[in-house]
Parts: structure tokens; sequence; C-alpha cells
């Protein structure tokens, strides 16, 4: 039977669902073509419940996989990714992928390392972070602040970051595997063999053998030996190939919960894509900024565009905030390439990226009042510094990589452009920084206090 | 915040991790089932969700058994048996 406090949460979840529904009707009352934020908004709630109940974390992928030899989140990452990759590409066959690839270079290395540093000390990816608050999470909510307004105070500040866009970053070639293959519109078979097999689905299982050989083979082969000396008359074991196919098959389905998570982000991202594209069709708009300057509203960029990725996406937006409220008080944040000339900073309501955003933290939110897991959580000074420190290097490093754990590498590498894989080696280099560094300092400070479990 | 291990009584500890985010909970969860005895049991009490499943995987892993899940108001309480 429910009691007062299940109740309670019941409401809430409830409230809020309602609350937004209110919210897109009011957009839709204002103008038609504001639906075009209201799909944004509900794409967002969606991955906010999926993150949430999946607890989907980019962070936690390559962290656990370092810090304790656990692979359930990289193998449900990877398996979104796979399923996205084969959607994008049926999409991209009949023109309904917003995808464009992004330049390819060192930088996507370096700001995925820079990332990955940031995430593990956050204690979450940008996607993460925002699915964190959700669920209370204080030092989420303290990374997402100083990830706004560093990356807006990044870009600005000294004007090195425009040095770095125009003469470093924006020459560099910018392609799709069947692209680079086969030339543009290659078809549908040629951009499912280069873009989804052979940029996505075969480097991920050459990681996943990877992951196997190295992580996660020594525990899933003892468990399987033990359950084989359970049922063998004299005890004796001896382990063969099939157990290994076994082994790496229990790898892969090991947490349900992910794997299913997994997939079903893989399929929502899709349609989001296909959602995105037939709404410009629909409104004859290939970017947002076309429809507010059509409406007289400000804050588009000197292109007359405004951010509008047109698929998942959690940097830019967030940026944006930053950019807005700093140039509101003062700082003129519309004299830099980013905000500028490309991305605009519109007033964060007229923001179509932003309410995807919002979506994922109220989205997450339902989810962890249904499921009896909100809470709010008070940070310590140490753990806000950490997600102070972490906001920061997240922010700036996927300002140099174009994007962060979404943008430039899940996105990236399932719409078939190869430079996703040097972001998520960075991110991987990142993280490798980042633990040994939390494994120093939590080993330092269980020593620190008078453990009485050290008997031995 | 200091984190608490503290002796129950014998052979079972208990370690309050309430208020960490990942990746603490299931960092100190490692590092203190490594520090007690096979057959022991640990208590971790935390309260971020996301650390269920990675410490659910960890005792998988390393062949600890959970012997108890509780969860109320957002804080879960495991008892793991060490292997």
């Amino acid at each position: 039977m429910a009691d007062d406090s299940d109740r309670k949460r019941m409401f809430w979840a409830f409230s809020i669902l309602g609350l937004m529904l209110i919210v897109s009707l009011w957009y839709y009352s204002v103008h038609p073509v504001f639906m075009y934020i209201v799909t944004y908004l509900w794409f967002g709630v969606a991955y906010g419940l999926l993150l949430q109940w999946g607890r989907f974390c980019f962070a936690s992928a390559w962290r656990d996989l370092i810090a304790i030899g656990v692979t359930r989140m990289f193998v449900g990452i990877m398996i979104a990714m796979a399923v996205f990759s084969i959607i994008m590409a049926v999409l991209a066959e009949y023109r309904l992928s917003t995808f464009h690839p992004g330049p390819l270079g060192p930088h996507e290395l370096i700001g995925g390392l820079i990332f990955g540093i940031g995430m593990v000390l956050a204690g979450g990816c940008a996607s993460g972070t925002l699915y964190k608050i959700g669920e209370g999470n204080g030092t989420s909510m303290i990374a997402l602040t100083t990830m706004i307004f560093g990356q807006a105070i990044f870009v600005d500040i000294g004007g090195w970051f425009d040095q770095l866009l125009r003469n470093y970053i924006f020459p560099r070639p910018a392609f799709t595997l069947a692209e680079k293959l086969y030339g543009k519109h290659p078809g549908l078979a040629k951009m499912l063999l280069a873009d989804s097999l052979l940029n996505t689905i075969i480097p991920i299982l050459v990681l996943f053998v990877f992951a196997y050989v190295v992580v996660a083979r020594k525990g899933i082969i003892r468990q399987i030996a033990q359950q084989k000396a359970a049922s063998a008359a004299n005890g004796e074991v001896k382990t063969s190939f099939s157990d290994e196919l076994r082994g790496f098959w229990y790898m892969i389905t090991a947490s349900k919960r992910t794997t299913i998570a997994g997939v079903l982000i893989g399929i929502i991202a899709g349609f989001h894509v296909l959602a995105m594209q037939n709404l410009r069709y629909k409104f004859g708009i290939g970017n947002f900024g076309h429809a507010l300057t059509a409406l007289g509203l400000e804050g588009v960029s000197k292109r007359g565009t405004v951010f509008d990725p047109g698929y998942w996406y959690i940097t830019t937006q967030e940026a944006q905030v930053g950019g807005w409220v700093l140039h509101k008080l003062g700082w003129n944040m519309m004299d830099n390439i980013y905000f500028g000339m490309s991305n605009g900073l519109p007033d964060p309501w007229w923001n179509p990226a932003l309410l995807m955003s919002v979506g994922i933290v109220f989205g997450a939110m339902v989810m962890a009042l249904l499921n009896r897991e909100f809470k709010f959580k008070k940070p310590t000074k140490e753990l806000a510094l950490w997600g102070f420190l972490g906001g920061v290097f997240m922010g700036m490093g996927a300002r140099i990589a174009l994007g962060c754990n979404i943008g430039a590498f899940y996105i990236r590498v399932a719409g078939g452009d190869p430079g996703g894989w040097l972001f998520f080696l960075g991110m991987g280099g990142g993280a490798l920084v980042a633990v040994r560094f939390m494994n120093w300092w939590s080993e330092r400070k269980l020593k620190a206090q008078d453990i009485e479990i050290e008997i031995e | 915040m200091p984190v608490k291990v503290k002796k129950l009584e014998d052979g079972v500890y208990q370690l309050d991790v309430k208020g960490y985010v990942c990746p603490h909970p299931q960092l100190y969860t490692m590092k203190t089932l490594e520090k007690i005895k096979s057959g022991d049991i640990l208590e971790v009490v935390f309260d971020n969700p996301s650390s269920e499943e990675s410490i659910t995987a960890l005792c998988n892993k390393e062949g600890h058994e959970i012997v108890e899940k509780r969860s109320d108001g957002g804080t879960f309480v495991y008892r793991i048996k060490k292997a």
C-alpha cells in the first residue's frame, strides 16, 4: 500500500509532467513554430527518463572499467551507439538526417583528454551531470554551473579561441567514412557498410574483446568454472572456447537494465533526428534562427542562425546560458566566433536546444521520484571542489573538441565520423589520469582515519 | 566529511558513504572489501543511485555475495559477504 511519502512522490512526478504539458501548450499558443522547441523539450524528457533509469553515464563507462574493473556501462553505451548508427545510416539515405561530421584533428583527442579528467572529478559526464541533477545531486549542480560559465568565459576571453577555430580547427577536413570511401550520398548499403559497420560496430566489437580479455574475463571464467565444478563428479574443471563465448555473451548481457536502456536510447536518438528534420521541412527552416528572425526575436548570430543541432547535444546550449547572462550584465559575448558568428545568444526560453537540457533534468527527476530515488544531496566542501573543477575541465574540453561525450563522441561516431573515436580515446586517457588521482585520494582518506578493519 | 567505516560486531562492518557521488561509493566499497576477511560482512550505506549497479557488478565480478538489499527514500543499504 502506498504511504504518504509515496503519494507525495507521485504527486510531484505527475505535477512536473503536467507543468511541462502546460508549458508546451503555451509555446504552441504563442506561435505554432514553437512546436520545434517543444519537440526538443520532450525528447529531452525521454533521454532524462532513460538516462536515470539506466544510470547511463559515460564517465562511469570509463571510470568503472579502469577503477573497479566493471564493464557494464562501457557495454551499454556501445550498444546504444551501434543501434543508433544503423538508424542514422537509414535516415541519411532518405535525406532525413541532421548530422554533420566535425573537423578531424588532434583537438578532438586533446579536448577529450581534458573532458575525461573533468567528468571523473565531477562524478558524471555532460549528460550524466544533467540526469544526476534530476536525482537531487548538489555536486552535479555545481559542476553544471561552472560548465555553463566556464565555457562562456573560455570562448571569449583573450580572443585565442577565435584564433584556434579560425586558423586551426575550421580548416581541417570533415567527412564521414562513407563519404571518404565512396563520395557524397553513396547509397544505403555503402553507408551501412562504412558508417555503421566499419566506423561503429567493428570498433565496438574490438573494444568488447579488449574489455573482456583485459577486464571481465577473469571473474566471469571463475564463475563458469565454479558452476562446472559443482556439477562435475570428480571436481576437475577445464574451460573451453565455448565457455569463453558464453563468458563474452555474459559480459554483454550482464546488466539487463543498462543494455535495454542502451537500445532504447539509440532508438530515441534516431527518432529525434527524424522528428527535427521533418519539422525543418514542415516550417521551411534550415535552422531555428530563421524562425526567430522572422518573428523579430533577438539573439541570432551574424549568419542568422542559433545553436540548433537537430539531434541530442548537451554543452553548447549550456554555454549559451552563461554567455547570455554575462552579455546581459554588460560583457560583450557576441564579438566572438562561437556565439557571434554561429550559435547566437537567444533568450533562454527561445533557445531550442536548451529546452532539451531542461527536459533531461526534469525527465530524470520524474523517473527518480517514481523509483523512490530522488534525494537532495548537499555537497560537502570536498565534493563541491571536485564538482567545481570537473565542470570547468569538462567545459574547456568540450569547447576544444567541439562537443562533449554526446556531441563529439556518441553522435559523431554513430554518424560515421571517425574523429569521434579520437575524442573517446582522449576521454579514456583523461579518465585514467583522474582515476589514479581519485585512487590516491581515497587511499589517503581511508588511512587518515582510525579504521578498525585493518585487522591483518 | 570523513568516510565512516565502523565495526558493528565481530566480522560485520559498516561503510557509510551517504552524500558521496560517483565514483566514491563504489571505490570505497572496493577498497574496504579488500581490507576485510573472507566471510566477513560489509554493510554499505549510500544514496547515489548509479552506484547501485556499479556495486552489484563489482560484487558479481569478484564473487562476493550481496546477502541483502534495502532501499528507502533514496538511501540504499547493501550487505555484502566477502568471497
